[in-house]
């Protein structure tokens, strides 16, 4: 069995309002109408090669309540958005969406893989996802390239500054 | 053709380590008769921090889109996953008013404000609905009539249908129809539309590298000369991870992964120097050789 499931849940554990929070955000609107027929864990490309990762019991975790167990996972953040459980569901849950809303709020809570954190101080510093090597901007020159668009990180620093993204982030999500 | 004036959007993943699909892009577009101008300022399409902030990636890729709409001008993409951010953005913050405002009391910090007048195309896109298939076989002088390739087109140019959705996500035709234009035969295989693994990279590389490799034993069985990509992220993890998946998995496939624009340039008669095909880390020197072998 998977790790999320290994202990018994306890009726302290369900809290029926985590359902409702999820869909008041964009893309988990159409959580609760899942009905757990599984369709987006049999099309899932990562669910065939992981022990742990299963879309649908991610949905029916959120619809429970099992709020910190699905957000402390960290089979959450196995994901690749590939959008096939998306297009494919019957129901139309946008399941990509709703994993990714849990993301955020896991994400708001400190849980974070480190690949995620070094992508957002990147861009925080350059404005580009990835730290793009003085020598490789240089060598853009030589290979007949136009000079790399400006990043304007202190532009983007004004625009974020009031979100919690930018909090977490500037304290390195701890 | 009417006149096709792009804004160049580049992302992350290309300047950092993909040359090879600008390289031969730009010099593909040049010769179709597309124009590019050049942005003094673009930033992250925001797509690799909508896992840790939607907000945030909603303020990125909205950014992106005020500055280019200042110049008015639609932006064209090589990677999907900037297209398919920049194109979903825009449509949500016009159908969501109140998101919109939102966005924009941001992008006030920074002078900038989005109106939504401008949209993002995609490399495959521009060529197939702007410069036609017409006048795409008409710049094709060496057709690749003995080779045989399989496309990937990776799961942002398919998917999700309701914000992408030019080409069935089930059934894509038009990277196949450009591929076919070439004169090259593109083959059918097994599970097409299915993810690369690259964005669990980092995350667990294990699952990752096990998608690359399914994907590689099924071209290996229908016998295609090479791998055609159309992303970033995609070619990367084919490119580079091949010779790792072979020595992990002990398997052997020296299975080229050619950009798109490369195996259209070799067409259009350009030399693989011209093409950047020493940026590829797969050995190429067989199908190079029987491209140019067999064009004459």
């Amino acid at each position: 069995m998977t790790e999320t499931t290994e202990k018994p849940i306890k009726a302290c554990e369900l809290d029926p309002k985590f359902k409702y929070e999820i869909s008041k955000m964009p893309g988990g609107e159409k959580v609760n109408r899942c009905f757990q027929c599984g369709t987006c864990t049999s099309d899932c490309p990562i669910a065939r090669f992981s022990e742990t990762y299963r879309p649908r019991q991610i949905i029916r975790m959120t619809q429970l309540g099992l709020r910190d167990r699905v957000l402390k996972s960290d089979t959450l953040w196995l994901c690749a958005a590939c959008f096939t459980c998306t297009d494919r569901c019957p129901q139309n849950v946008e399941v990509a969406s709703v994993i990714r809303v849990l993301r955020n709020l896991a994400a708001e809570k400190g849980f974070v893989p480190q690949v995620f954190k070094e992508e957002a101080a990147s861009i925080l510093e350059s404005g580009y996802a990835y730290r793009i090597p003085e020598l490789r901007l240089k060598k853009r020159e030589t290979l007949g390239l136009p000079p790399l668009p400006k990043g304007n990180p202190e532009s983007i620093k004004k625009t974020l500054k009031e979100t919690s993204f930018f909090k977490c982030a500037e304290k390195k999500w701890t | 053709m009417a006149e096709c004036k792009y804004l160049m959007f580049l992302g992350c993943a290309i300047p950092y380590r993909v040359a090879a699909y600008e390289i031969s892009a730009r010099k593909v577009l040049k010769r179709l008769g597309v124009d590019l101008v050049e942005m003094p300022e673009f930033n992250c399409c925001g797509l690799p921090l909508d896992p840790v902030s939607h907000e945030t990636m909603l303020v990125l890729a909205a950014r992106n889109l005020a500055m280019a709409e200042q110049k008015g001008l639609d932006i064209i993409t090589l990677c999907p996953g900037c297209a398919g951010t920049l194109k979903k953005v825009s449509k949500m913050l016009k159908e969501n008013k109140h998101e919109c405002e939102e966005v924009n009391s941001r992008l006030k910090e920074a002078g900038l404000e989005f109106k939504g007048t401008v949209t993002a195309k995609h490399l495959l896109q521009v060529l197939i609905d702007d410069v036609g298939l017409k006048k795409i076989k008409e710049t094709v002088v060496r057709p690749l009539t003995n080779v045989k390739v399989a496309e990937h087109n990776g799961c942002h140019i398919l998917r999700p249908k309701e914000y992408i959705g030019y080409d069935d996500p089930e059934d894509p035709k038009t990277l196949k129809t450009l591929i076919e234009a070439t004169g090259a035969t593109c083959l059918d295989y097994m599970d097409e539309t299915e993810c690369c693994g690259a964005p669990s990279v980092g995350v667990n590389d294990k699952i990752a590298l096990q998608l690359a490799r399914d994907k590689l034993n099924h071209i290996k069985t229908v016998d295609a000369q090479a791998m055609i990509t159309i992303c970033p992220f995609c070619h990367i993890m084919y490119d580079t991870n091949e010779l790792r998946i072979e020595k992990m998995f002990n398997e052997v496939y020296g299975i080229p992964i050619l950009h798109y624009p490369q195996l259209l340039g070799l067409a259009m008669g350009m030399s693989p120097d011209e093409l950047a095909f020493n940026e590829l880390r797969v050995d190429c020197s067989r199908i190079i050789g029987k491209i140019c072998e067999g064009g004459k």
